[in-house]
């Protein structure tokens, strides 16, 4: 029984971006824990444990994020770990974005003159009291345009959850267009709630950008 | 129940995988192209027309920029036949991709252009030259130059984001992963060749990138 | 026991070698001012002490603790060495009051309120008591060096090296500059100047050093040296620096 594509099914769709919200505020926290752990591996003095965190990054950025998604849900269950859309979704997405939020935060940390290094050391502070005290506060103001960047790039990313059958926006607009017979206006109307999503992020990170710019 | 890896499965099945491996570089490269020369008009659109032209294009890159691939290929694939025109899933995916890629080229090649100092363009002017022959001569080298690590950047992104187009049946690397693990079951042996094969594709196309510009940026 | 004691030290950049073979003591109280062209070594050598730079051979001891040697804590050292940078290096966020107790807080575990006495009292050294709650981007390069010079007063340092610490200002700034440095000097400081200031060099140093392609060329009682170098290279350095 094929329905009108209704104001009703613009409300579900609209709902079911509730869903990409919250995939994407999760996938968010873990990509920043991991990411700060990456970014921060990387300017240890500890030259293994930059390699390896290299080579993480680069088979990372590498491989498409399908390629995770699909091999968290249907290769884990295999080896015995049953894992859900959602938490497979969630892991999948952190280890992907991980790897880029890690790479933005490391480029904000290398930002930061060599001389304020020297300054914090000669005052005889440790490693960890110049990241804490002089580094990162200065970092920050650096790395926030980028994350927002990064934060948009998230949501969009969030669609391919729908591949592996979680009901978030994409998928709620794939059974909607299926029901109504009318995929243009659904997904055109998909579009726009992603744009509505987005659009603003990017402005305010732009924004922010300019104001840095200002500042320096 | 332990389960025993098992890549031979995966390795029998070549032919199927080299087939989507083809596909999936035959896109890469047509995107690529296609990409570039949209990116190429826009960006030159951007910079130097008029003010609704700049704001068409501005409009064009920030839609795209802001609603995901996925949702474009969809639109284009089942959207289009609303009106009449139906395309086939290659087709679709060619156009869906190159319009996806042109608005993000547009920016990239925006931001080379404007990373040539606007007082070296004030020295051709002032010494004569048209404006023509001020970008021939003192842009568009360094704008190229400044451009094209970002460009290579996007364009391996761009490779990886080939995959999506699985979802429409295109038989490209991901769908053939699909098409072994339908007859192995072996997915997460399939899922890690597809995954590494997809690294070497990119690490090939680093290469080739860092090839070219050390060929035509650095040599000289 | 000199306070810094540089034995024979040697350094390279990869092939290039900026220190060949420069020994130097330093006695408690003294003012020594290190003068010479740029390449020949200087600033390389002060950074050495405190450091910031590894030496391939060669020792440097200060107050009997040796810098180079693996074992060493180089936060401890670097709590009796202070050293003051040509670009000031200041903490841009935070204010100047901070800047100056976060060492003294953090490192040696002073009380915030006891902290900001000190810092009180340093700034007040170096004129510029009014300005505790300020930001660096408000000061001039000439208050912003003073609040560097405070800064590394405030840890009690036994001596203090100072790079070409009114090199990067404009020249009506650095009066003021040398000013704090002279009631530095006069309050009994060890000091180790590497500066261009010749003026400053003859009245309050004790000893100047002049370095060539990265050797110890020449030394003496500063007053002295520099009214009749001995060596052809020190004249012509003099003659163009002071011309």
């Amino acid at each position: 029984m094929i329905r009108t594509f209704s104001y009703i099914d613009v409300m579900y769709l609209v709902a079911a971006a509730r869903w990409t919200l919250a995939l994407t505020v999760t996938a968010f926290a873990g990509s920043a824990v991991l990411g700060l752990a990456l970014a921060l591996a990387r300017i240890a003095p500890v030259a293994p444990l930059r390699w390896i965190t290299a080579a993480y990054i680069h088979v990372v950025q590498g491989t498409p994020l399908l390629v995770w998604l699909f091999l968290i849900f249907f290769g884990l269950p295999l080896t015995g770990i049953s894992v859900n859309p959602w938490i497979a979704a969630a892991v999948a997405f952190s280890i992907y974005g991980s790897a880029f939020l890690g790479e933005i935060w490391r480029g904000a940390l290398i930002s930061i003159a060599r001389t304020q290094w020297e300054a914090g050391a000669s005052l005889g502070l440790s490693l960890y009291e110049q990241l804490r005290h002089v580094i990162v506060p200065q970092s920050i103001r650096v790395a926030i345009p980028p994350t927002v960047g990064f934060l948009v790039q998230l949501i969009k990313n969030t669609s391919l959850a729908a591949t592996i059958g979680f009901v978030e926006l994409t998928r709620e607009g794939q059974l909607t267009a299926a029901g109504t017979y009318k995929p243009f206006a659904v997904y055109i109307t998909v579009a726009a709630i992603y744009f509505a999503m987005c659009f603003p992020l990017t402005q305010w990170s732009r924004s922010l950008e300019r104001k840095l710019d200002v500042a320096r | 129940m332990k389960y025993g890896l098992q890549f031979r499965d995966v390795f029998a099945a070549w032919e199927s995988i080299l087939d989507g491996v083809l596909v999936t570089l035959f896109l890469s490269v047509c995107t690529m192209v296609g990409g570039l020369v949209i990116g190429v008009a826009c960006a030159a659109a951007r910079v130097y027309g008029p003010g609704w032209l700049k704001r068409l294009v501005g409009t064009y890159v920030e839609v795209v920029r802001n609603t995901p691939l996925l949702v474009q290929l969809f639109l284009i694939f089942f959207g289009l036949p609303s009106f009449g025109l139906r395309l086939d899933g290659l087709t679709a995916a060619i156009i869906a991709l190159v319009i996806n890629l042109g608005a993000y080229t547009t920016e990239i090649v925006r931001a080379g252009l404007q990373a040539v100092p606007k007082a070296q363009v004030e020295a051709g002017h002032s010494l004569g030259l048209s404006g023509l022959q001020v970008f021939r001569h003192v842009v568009m080298f360094p704008a190229l130059k400044a451009m094209f690590p970002a460009l290579a950047s996007q364009f391996v992104l761009l490779m990886l984001a080939t995959s999506v187009v699985s979802q429409i049946s295109v038989q490209d690397l991901f769908h053939a992963a699909s098409i072994v693990q339908s007859r192995t079951f072996r997915d997460f042996e399939v899922y890690t060749v597809i995954g590494v094969l997809y690294l070497g594709l990119a690490f090939a196309f680093r290469g080739l990138f860092a090839g070219i510009y050390y060929w035509a940026f650095v040599r000289r | 026991m000199s306070l810094v004691e540089i034995h024979g030290i040697s350094k390279s950049y990869g092939s290039v070698q900026v220190l060949k073979d420069v020994s130097l003591d330093i006695a408690r109280g003294e003012v020594v001012a290190v003068i010479g062209r740029s390449g020949s070594g200087k600033s390389t050598m002060l950074r050495c002490i405190n450091g910031l730079e590894p030496i391939q051979a060669g020792s440097i001891r200060v107050d009997g603790v040796k810098v180079n040697d693996p074992a060493t804590n180089l936060r401890k050292l670097r709590q009796e060495v202070g050293i003051v940078f040509q670009s000031f290096n200041l903490f841009p966020h935070l204010s100047v009051c901070d800047n100056i107790t976060l060492a003294p807080r953090v490192v040696k575990k002073q009380p915030p309120a006891a902290a900001r006495e000190v810092a009180r009292e340093v700034l007040r050294r170096v004129g510029l008591e009014d300005k505790l709650d300020a930001f660096p981007a408000q000061l001039s390069g000439g208050q912003q060096q003073r609040v560097a010079i405070a800064r590394s007063l405030a840890m009690r340092p036994k001596v203090m090296l100072f790079d070409e610490v009114t090199s990067a200002l404009d020249p009506e700034l650095t009066g003021e500059v040398l000013k704090v440095l002279e009631s530095v000097a006069q309050e009994g400081m060890t000091m180790i100047l590497v500066t261009h200031e010749m003026g400053f060099a003859r009245r309050f140093g004790s000893r100047v050093v002049f370095m060539h392609e990265g050797r110890v060329h020449e030394e003496g009682q500063a007053a002295a040296v520099l009214a009749a170098p001995k060596t052809p290279e020190l004249q012509t350095f003099l003659s163009a620096v002071l011309h």
